[in-house]
């Protein structure tokens, strides 16, 4: 696949105080992706999705969001973005029909009701459109700010922190109308916290540090590259040490001896025969287990680790 | 330029008017009415007539232009700091929109609002003073561009302010008294020499002559200088507005 809707070359921003936000940003946002930003607070996540946007003027460097300069050709551009800011910003007074309603005009286009009667729906939103803003909960009103972004029905959706407090319940709505937008081929860039959230959704994870891209990776790539597997068994009898027979497997001990850990690299496919090799072993051993479980290192691991090793 | 964007911020901010309509349009209604009652009727009946006007009728023009100057300062003002003050300004600062659009779709909301005002004004004075207008283009040409000039300094002050303390600073600590010392409610003859030279110091003053001159024929400095003001004040703050969206001044970090 290489259809890039957005391309950024050597995007550099410092701001007046002096603090380097982002350094020579270098990166490509495919067609139909969906693309997850991670990184600590104050990484510079929300100044490259500002910069792209035109919120921010870059201090060098250039955007391109489908083959147009973002400051050159800002019309082309931007009405292609929408945009999901972090803060819950919006006019208090005004009614979600209303406000919606806004947004579609003030990105150059003329009233469409059904439109904005289809966003509404699918957002649940359509039984409150009559309600003001400030009468809404935090979750709905996070819901009002994506029906806004996608009033004029753009091609790509940037989401700064979509789920940021919001209960369980509604994050999992949200992340299946972030699919359902997927599917009719909008591009999805955003930047959370929850590493749950891009494990869950991302087709490709970008990790952001100190204002510097560290690593761009398909999620399934990088989970497999970085990510290391673990067998737990739980034994009846507690173990000393490791017997000598089995030093050849990068085994460790837990719980006080009832835990024997194998750590392995879950890609590889020798790994499995590596497996069967161990149980043999130990059955020779005559080390007997009660249970085991396996597990796969989490994005957060891999995120944890990425940013420790930079810091 | 695309229409639908001026019209959606207009739309908006005119929306907002009428969800306010006591503090946007009878609040001063009221005030005006007020200043007529007591320097019109109650004082105005113990003052001769100002060159061959009623004082009552003498002071319609200045009033309109207190209420056209304050009410254009702080309804523009208001307008574009509100979404600062929010944050949902992102979504103006991202859409593709031009400059131009956002300044004719927030300044020409403010403009119609002193516009109608101006003329609600002028028709509640009518039930205090007999009026006449003796040059109603000039009377029109004067409340338009007043009211734009004034709407376009107010949207460089919403720029400006950081807070609403500082919102209402301009209109409270220069316009009003600027407006008060500038001819609103006497002829700057009345004054002594020295100070009718330094009130001309005073923009309001060209202002408020122009205006009064519209409506009696009458006025403090000849009408050419007054439509200099005026066009001085207005492309002053075009300039300064050019300078705001081209260096992003207090917009774009």
């Amino acid at each position: 696949m290489n259809d890039p809707i957005i391309t950024i070359n050597g995007l550099n921003k410092t701001y007046e105080g002096g603090f380097q936000a982002l350094t020579h940003i270098d990166l490509t946002i495919q067609r139909g992706e969906i693309f997850a930003l991670l990184g600590p607070n104050g990484a510079g996540k929300t100044t490259l999705i500002s910069v792209v946007c035109g919120l921010v003027n870059p201090t060098a460097g250039h955007v391109l969001v489908d083959g147009f300069d973002n400051i050159t050709h800002y019309r082309q551009a931007r009405e292609r973005i929408g945009l999901v800011p972090q803060e819950l910003t919006n006019e208090a007074f005004e009614t979600v029909w209303n406000t919606v309603s806004f947004s579609r005009g003030l990105f150059g286009n003329a009233p469409n009701p059904a439109h904005i009667e289809k966003v509404l729906k699918s957002l649940a939103l359509w039984d409150k459109r009559n309600n003001r803003l400030m009468t809404l909960s935090g979750g709905m009103k996070r819901r009002v700010l994506i029906a806004k972004a996608l009033s004029h029905e753009p091609r790509i959706l940037f989401l700064d922190e979509p789920t940021a407090g919001v209960d369980v319940e509604l994050r999992r709505d949200m992340w299946e109308v972030v699919r359902q937008l997927r599917d009719n081929g909008v591009t999805i860039i955003l930047t959370t916290h929850y590493i749950e959230e891009a494990e869950e959704m991302a087709d490709r994870i970008g990790v952001i540090n100190r204002g510097e891209l560290v690593l761009v990776e398909e999620k399934a790539a990088l989970m497999s590259k970085l990510g290391s597997k673990q067998l737990t068994l739980n034994l009846h009898s507690p173990l000393a040490e490791i017997p000598a027979n089995l030093q050849r497997f990068e085994l460790s001990l837990a719980a006080e001896g009832y835990e024997l850990i194998y750590t392995y690299d879950g890609s590889q496919e020798e790994d499995g025969h590596a497996i069967s090799e161990l149980l043999t072993a130990l059955e020779r051993e005559g080390v007997t287990f009660k249970d085991l479980n396996t597990r796969q290192s989490s994005l957060e691991d891999i995120f944890v680790d990425l940013v420790k090793e930079r810091a | 330029m695309n229409l639908h964007p001026v019209r959606a911020i207009y739309m908006a901010e005119m929306a907002r008017t009428r969800r306010t309509l006591l503090q946007s349009i009878v609040s001063p209604v009221i005030s005006t009415s007020l200043y007529f009652v007591v320097f019109g009727a109650a004082i105005g009946s113990r003052i001769s007539e100002v060159n061959g006007v009623s004082y009552g009728a003498f002071i319609v023009p200045g009033l309109i232009m207190l209420m056209l100057l304050t009410q254009s300062v702080s309804n523009a003002s208001f307008g574009i700091f509100f979404p600062k003050f929010s944050g949902s300004i992102y979504e103006l600062l991202s859409a593709p929109i031009s400059h131009l659009e956002i300044v004719i779709g927030y300044v020409g909301a403010a403009a119609s609002k002193s516009i109608l005002l101006g003329a609600i004004i002028l028709a509640t004075s009518g039930l205090f003073v007999p009026l006449e207008i003796a040059h109603p283009f000039w009377m029109l040409f004067f409340l338009v561009l007043t009211a734009v000039t004034f709407s376009l300094l107010g949207f460089i002050i919403g720029i400006w302010a950081d807070g609403f303390d500082r919102l209402q600073l301009v209109p409270l600590l220069v316009i009003t008294p600027l407006t008060f010392l500038g001819g609103s409610f006497y002829s700057i003859d009345m004054l002594p020499p020295f100070w009718q030279t330094i009130t001309l110091a005073n923009p309001v003053v060209y202002l408020v002559s122009g205006f009064r001159w519209s409506f009696y024929g009458i006025s403090d400095v000849s009408l050419a200088a007054s439509v200099g003001m005026i066009a001085l004040f207005l492309a002053a703050c075009l300039v300064a507005i050019g300078w705001i969206f081209r260096t992003g001044y207090r917009l774009k970090p």
